[in-house]
């Protein structure tokens, strides 16, 4: 056993990135909810789904069990925890850095939900800067990309395309 | 995750590698699945399982859109549409399988029911006529399910409760981008705004089933799990006009209804075909994983 104790186990599970982003780790993304370590010496990781439907979830939960058996922790646990919802609010500071420095706009704020969500149909004003030259003119190409969880923009300025994680 | 080579990561001893057969087949793993005191396990199973089967078919047809769509943009829409939904469906049928009379795992209730035994509302089962359609039938499918789902955040199945939490947002942006397209092609060109109206016309005699109430909404609500879907019928016609305001089409009347048909799992033809292919692979390999 290389290392025991519930700070090498955090230290661990918050070193895990994600599979989809991965200039996130798990910690960053908001996604990883708790470490923790039972009497039995067991260790409990929590973790929430960014989407009902995302695909990574899977390879998360198995690369955050891998990683703490390769960190010498034999009993392993990793829980899911729906409630409350993923938003992307939890995105921490550091990672909407990486997000930009990897050509990824970072979301702006959620909306705030409670009662009838309302139903906009005029295009969202751009409050998206390009990740490139920083120009606030860029316009959205698609609300959908390469998953669920980006929008596709391109920039009016400098004309590059790029992807913006979609504020849910 | 790192392996010394290529072999050994496709080795058994790494299946953990793989999204599929990482043994993690349980989308409600780790989470407290006890039910609330008062709610009846027949009732809350029942109720999910109208709800997963809605968007898994739902998700099924969507899916049949990619290598269809008309640009690739909306290829990619409408397959992560299909997705979110069979992320709420698989949610729903590991609570409906749990909670039911004889526990079932979420891919015996996806694979192994024939037509009859499918709980969803007709609307969804319907093959695809052109992208109009496909997005006047999401547009009611996500205003319809996201006004149950904001309603079912109160639930007193507090499982149901968070899966709706996570779905009313994913059904947000769905309902967006179907609104988005309704308003483009009803507002566009002379022939848009045909196909645009034609669209709602094969939509308009599923619309009453969604706000009838059968027994399994009436149970579920009594017992305070489910949400009453008539009492989502003003909300839903409020949203259905203001986008087909914008979009200069008429928007479908809904008549109220009493009778249900695809929750008794009375079906329109067009079901089965469909799950031949959604279950296809399941059948033919009954023992395999994935």
């Amino acid at each position: 056993m290389t290392a025991t104790g519930l700070p090498r186990a955090r230290e661990i599970a918050e070193a895990v990135t994600d599979p989809e982003l991965p200039m996130l780790t798990l910690a960053d993304l908001g996604v990883l909810r708790g470490v923790e370590l039972t009497g039995d010496g067991t260790v409990v990781v929590t973790l929430t789904p960014t989407y009902s439907g995302c695909p990574a979830m899977a390879e998360m939960r198995a690369d955050v069990h891998r990683g703490l058996t390769a960190g010498g922790f034999e009993r392993v646990r990793v829980r899911t925890a729906l409630d409350p919802p993923w938003t992307t609010d939890w995105i921490s500071p550091r990672g909407r850095h990486r997000l930009a420095e990897h050509g990824i706009a970072p979301p702006g704020t959620a909306p705030a939900r409670g009662g009838p969500v309302p139903l906009r149909l005029e295009p969202p004003r751009a409050q998206v800067r390009c990740p490139r030259c920083g120009s606030p003119r860029t316009e959205e190409l698609s609300r959908f990309s390469a998953t669920a969880c980006k929008a596709l923009r391109r920039c009016t300025d400098c004309a590059e395309p790029f992807e913006h994680v979609k504020e849910i | 995750m790192s392996f010394d080579n290529a072999y050994e990561a496709l080795t058994e001893q790494n299946d953990a590698r793989w999204a599929f057969g990482t043994g993690f087949d349980d989308p409600l793993a780790g989470v407290d699945t006890a039910l609330p005191p008062g709610v009846d396990a027949a009732v809350l199973s029942g109720y999910c399982l109208a709800l997963a089967d809605d968007a898994l078919i739902a998700s099924q047809r969507l899916a049949e859109w990619v290598t269809r769509a008309p640009e690739l943009e909306d290829e990619v829409a409408l397959a992560n549409i299909a997705l979110d939904l069979l992320g709420q469906a698989r949610l729903l049928l590991a609570r409906a399988g749990r909670t039911g009379e004889a526990v079932r795992d979420e891919d015996e209730l996806a694979y192994f029911r024939d037509a009859h035994e499918f709980r969803n509302v007709r609307l969804v089962e319907q093959p695809h006529g052109d992208f109009a359609e496909t997005v006047a039938r999401l547009l009611v499918l996500s205003s319809w399910r996201l006004a149950l789902f904001t309603r079912l955040t109160s639930s007193e199945d507090p499982v149901l409760a968070a899966i709706a939490a996570k779905g009313a947002k994913e059904l947000a942006y769905h309902r967006d981008y179907a609104a988005q397209w309704v308003v483009r092609l009803g507002d566009g060109t002379a022939e848009s705004h045909r196909r645009m109206r034609a669209g709602f016309d094969e939509v308009r005699p599923f619309l009453a089933e969604l706000f009838a109430v059968g027994d399994v909404e009436r149970a579920a609500t009594a017992q305070g799990v489910g949400a009453d879907p008539a009492a989502a019928l003003d909300e839903v016609t409020a949203v259905l006009e203001q986008v087909c305001s914008a979009a200069t089409v008429d928007a479908p009347p809904i008549a109220p209804a009493t009778e249900v048909s695809g929750r008794v799992g009375e079906h329109t033809a067009h079901l089965a075909p469909l799950l031949a292919e959604l279950q296809g692979v399941a059948r033919a390999h009954p023992e395999g994983t994935w």
